[in-house]
């Protein structure tokens, strides 16, 4: 047994968040990045025994991640799916939106450097989650990035609103300074 | 009444408040009038609404606890699986 512990129950708490950020920016589809991130869970689980430690669990978990993206690329990019894609496309051609809303889609069809940038600046504001406590980081994420009402974070974590919005003032002066350093 | 009717505490919380469109029209206003005066919190409110382009900017996402706790269920299912299997 290597002397580092890994404590998989808390996976989703600490990382989910973070390797969905990051799939949906890579594969533009909620379904399947969750599927991709649940898959990466159950890899990471599987090879828990060879992790030597050497890496962050968050280093390790984004490079099964990875791969998991590139296969799941592989495989819709293989001869059957190309054939399977032509085919729904010439048969409906007069349903031309819906066509063109799925090249959207397709990664190469995005601007590169927007997508990228992006990424880099979630990334960077995942970093800075990171260092905040954890009631801290829950409030503001369910408040800023999932835009819940004030009224239902209350009543599912259970506190007041003055309360509330003491958690997002120290939280949002907290995240400003740390992105400042790291990101402006 | 100091510094025109808001304190610097109340003022912050309407910045904060402002930030999620949530402060009514006489409240931003008496926040414009602080701000003439205070500087301090000036400074903060450009920070405070610096963060929040910067997190409109960035389309963030994050998953939903309804889904992360189906992931939660699975992984445990899981975890047991491999348990019984050592």
């Amino acid at each position: 047994m290597p002397d580092h512990k890994i404590d998989a129950t808390k996976w989703i708490d600490s990382y989910s968040d973070y390797l969905y950020n990051y799939t949906i920016s890579r594969v533009s589809d909620s379904e399947i990045a969750k599927d991709l991130v649940q898959d990466t869970f159950f890899a990471g689980l599987k090879s828990m025994k060879n992790f030597k430690g050497e890496a962050s669990e968050r280093t390790w978990l984004i490079s099964i991640l990875k791969r998991k993206i590139i296969d799941y690329y592989r495989k819709i990019n293989s001869k059957k799916g190309k054939a399977e894609v032509r085919m729904s496309y010439s048969s409906d051609s007069d349903d031309e939106g819906e066509w063109l809303e799925e090249r959207v889609e397709d990664q190469s069809y995005k601007n590169a450097e927007d997508v990228l940038e992006n990424t880099e600046l979630s990334v960077a504001i995942y970093d800075c989650l990171e260092k905040l406590p954890e009631k801290q980081a829950r409030v503001f994420k369910m408040k800023t990035i999932e835009n819940f009402d004030t009224e239902i974070i209350c009543n599912e974590l259970n506190i007041t609103a003055s309360n509330l919005w003491v958690i997002i003032h120290r939280a949002r002066t907290s995240l400003s300074g740390c992105l400042e350093k790291n990101w402006y | 009444m100091s510094k025109l009717f808001l304190s610097c505490d109340e003022a912050s919380h309407v910045c904060d408040k402002a930030q999620y469109n949530e402060s009514t029209f006489w409240e931003r206003l008496k926040f414009r009038v602080h701000i003439l005066f205070c500087n301090l919190c000036k400074q903060h409110s450009i920070t405070n609404s610096k963060l929040t382009e910067t997190m409109n900017k960035s389309k963030i996402v994050c998953l939903d606890s309804k889904s992360k706790s189906e992931m939660k269920k699975c992984l445990e299912k899981e975890m047991k699986s491999q348990d019984a299997n050592h």
